[in-house]
């Protein structure tokens, strides 16, 4: 059985030529995008892995201790270590301190255990005066540290040359000396509260935003074209606007002699000498955030609701539906997809807010992006920085995920 | 939206309280800016309204501030305003260029893996800014690229091309492939096709684009903050660092100025949006 084939012009099958010109066009096509893709690879998803691996990577102290570890291996971590590591640790330690490049060990052994950093720089100060043999005596007699087993504990918990310690201090959690995972001390939770308060605030942001937005998005998308492009200038304006300048605006409402706590004074409500507190807490992150992201609830509601035909409210209402049954049954379930994409827009660009909260959050206002900044700029503790982004990011990827599922990315729209 | 006069006394109410519920939340979203605009030509050093402003007496209002604004001593206003508008120009070209050659692929009907490298080339925008800032610093400073222009203008091209990528693949799907087509077959090569032919045809949805970039990099704080020496400060990082210490009638004056600029975008935007949308034959 032959099948005739089509040839085109020049002789080759119609079959093979249609191929070429597919795969022609497929390849033009990644060659346009290709050059942005290769920007961004470069120059963010590498640098962003780089930041992964930099939360694990611990080792710097591995590879300035190399001895002691190795000592440290045969040692059971019931009593003070033998001769043997104590001179494995002056073989490390000794070049370091002639060189002064000890100064890392000290930050990265204080974050393991308080108490390190001054009984290093001690030692960084006798050890030139050290004599050969019986180290032991001589480490004993420098600094308490070296007496107590917890420390060499410490000590040798550092070994492994990746690690997620930094993981789990963000999440109140610690190696304890046997290497199980443990709770911090009640005083010193710290980043539960924070990412408790970070999603916190991001909800009711989320919440408030989407009451205020649902009723002027309907107006919006009801009223005559003339009254609606008007109206919509008092969206867009904020947006468009620089977050420096409303948070600004919102300091200076906000302050103990701006014009809002004048009103409560004036209305009443308060006396003039106790005057409210409105900023630096959560009340100023709350206010201000919601004015700022408001936009971004808007506009994804109005471009669903425009689609809405008021005929469908009719139709429901005379077919006997109270309004509010028409309301909930039809054109409540029509906005839906307006609602999630607003309330997930709304609630990522929240969950990682840095300037508003840091401005007018004060203290309890504060919010892990907030921490982040302060490891990067202040503490300069970027390992934990970066273990803290991550956690940060994982928890936006999985939104933007859900989000791409269930609205698909290519419907984002802007203004 | 008058209401016929038969409808019942409790819908009437209902209509009523969501008109002024509306008028209250239109109120929120705008009214903050407007509380800069008088507070910035307060004669006075403090920053409420002194009795006089309350009065309109003119004595209550003056330049001063927009004076110092512009020649007070040791400001730092001018050289901010310069690197500022610097760094959004470089950004805004680089963004446009980079993005619109993309959306151009990404609109393609042969376009293999579409979602992904859509979500791959939109996620700067996604990915919260502190950690798009942690990453880019990691980068910057191992490239040696930190506290340059050059570096804050690369990491602002990354920031701003996810607007433009979205705006133009907006406009490119209303767009007649058969135009292309027919230039084609009278013998034009691609690229003419693209500079006589789409380009003209797209480029409002190229022009707002490139207004988010602008806006995009000209209103950036972290990553600045993270990769910025003192040469290379810009205006947001003047407020920033401003706003920390005390609240100055300047940086008012400042705000005013770029509340003028932003209504001059929007303004700009408005029109874009809807001439593109009478290009693309959409009609409301």
């Amino acid at each position: 059985m032959s099948t005739e084939q089509i040839l085109s012009s020049d002789g080759v099958p119609l079959e093979v030529s249609l191929k070429k010109a597919e795969r022609r066009n497929k390849i033009r096509a990644l060659m346009l995008v290709g050059p942005l893709f290769l920007f961004l690879l470069i120059t963010y998803v590498f640098p962003i892995g780089d930041m992964l691996f930099r939360s694990v990577d611990d080792r710097m102290i591995t590879s300035k201790l190399p001895n002691t570890f190795a000592a440290l291996e045969q040692w059971d971590g019931k009593d003070l270590p033998d001769e043997k590591v104590y001179e494995a640790f002056y073989k490390d330690f000794y070049p370091l301190a002639m060189a002064k490049e000890a100064g890392k060990l000290y930050q990265r052994l204080n974050y393991e255990k308080s108490g390190f950093s001054s009984g290093l720089k001690k030692t960084n100060r006798k050890i030139k005066k050290f004599e050969e043999g019986n180290y032991k005596e001589q480490f004993m007699a420098t600094h308490k540290i070296w007496n107590e087993v917890g420390y060499w504990v410490a000590l040798k918990n550092t070994a492994p040359k990746w690690s997620y310690a930094k993981y789990l201090k963000g999440m109140d959690l610690k190696f304890d000396d046997k290497r199980n995972i443990v709770e911090v001390a009640e005083d010193r939770k710290i980043h539960k509260i924070l990412w408790l308060r970070t999603i916190n605030v991001a909800f009711w942001v989320t919440v408030f935003c989407f009451c205020l937005a649902y009723p002027i998005s309907h107006l919006l998308a009801t009223l005559p074209m003339k009254y609606s492009n008007l109206l919509m200038i008092c969206v867009l304006l904020p947006f468009w606007t620089s977050l420096l300048v409303r948070t600004s605006s919102w300091m200076v409402l906000l302050q103990q002699q701006g014009p809002i706590n004048d009103l409560i004074v004036w209305l009443g409500f308060a006396a003039n000498d106790n005057r409210p507190e409105l900023m630096y807490n959560v009340i100023g992150t709350f206010v201000a955030m919601t004015q700022i992201l408001l936009p971004f609830m808007v506009l994804p509601l109005y471009s669903v609701m425009k689609t809405i035909s008021p005929s469908l409210m009719r139709a429901g209402k005379s077919l006997g539906g109270t309004p509010l049954t028409a309301f909930f049954k039809i054109y409540f379930p029509l906005t839906m997809p307006g609602i999630g994409a607003g309330c997930l827009l709304v609630f990522i660009i929240s969950i990682g807010y840095y300037i508003t909260p840091a401005l007018v959050g004060g203290a309890s206002g504060s919010l892990i992006s907030n921490t982040i900044a302060y490891h990067m700029k202040s503490s300069l503790d970027w390992a934990f920085a970066s273990a803290l982004g991550t956690m940060l990011l994982v928890g936006v990827l999985t939104i933007y995920w859900i989000y791409n599922k269930l609205v698909g990315i290519d419907n984002i729209k802007l203004g | 939206m008058a209401l016929p006069n038969y409808t019942p006394i409790h819908y009437r109410i209902w209509h009523y309280t969501y008109l002024t519920i509306c008028g209250l939340v239109f109120f929120f979203l705008i009214a903050p800016l407007f509380v800069i605009l008088p507070l910035s030509f307060n004669a006075e050093q403090y920053i409420h309204f002194s009795e006089k402003m309350l009065a309109l007496d003119p004595d209550g209002f003056s330049l001063r501030w927009y004076k110092d604004m512009i020649w007070g001593t040791k400001n730092p206003w001018g050289l901010a305003t310069k690197n500022s508008l610097i760094i959004a120009f470089f950004a805004t070209i680089g963004s446009t260029i980079l993005g619109t050659v993309a959306a151009l692929g990404l609109s393609s009907r042969h376009m293999p893996y579409k979602a992904a490298f859509m979500a791959l080339l939109i996620s700067p925008m996604i990915v919260p800014l502190i950690i798009s800032g942690t990453a880019i610093f990691f980068f910057m400073a191992k490239v040696g690229l930190a506290a340059t222009h050059t570096g804050i203008i690369l990491s602002h091209i990354i920031l701003g091309t996810p607007f433009v990528v979205i705006t133009v693949t907006a406009t490119l799907s209303g767009f007649d492939h058969s135009v292309t087509r027919a230039a084609a077959s009278l013998g034009s090569n691609p690229v003419n096709t693209f500079m006589k032919v789409t380009l003209p045809l797209i480029t409002p949805g190229v022009i707002s684009g490139a207004l988010f970039a602008f806006v995009t990099s000209f209103d950036e704080v972290i990553v600045v903050l993270f990769l910025a020496g003192l040469e290379n400060t810009t205006i947001p990082i003047q407020m920033w660092v401003g706003l920390r210490e005390q609240l100055s009638p300047t940086i008012l004056a400042v705000a005013t100025c770029l509340i003028i600029m932003s209504t001059l975008i929007l303004v700009s935007a408005e029109l874009l949006r809807r001439r593109s949308e009478r290009l693309r034959g959409i009609n409301r």
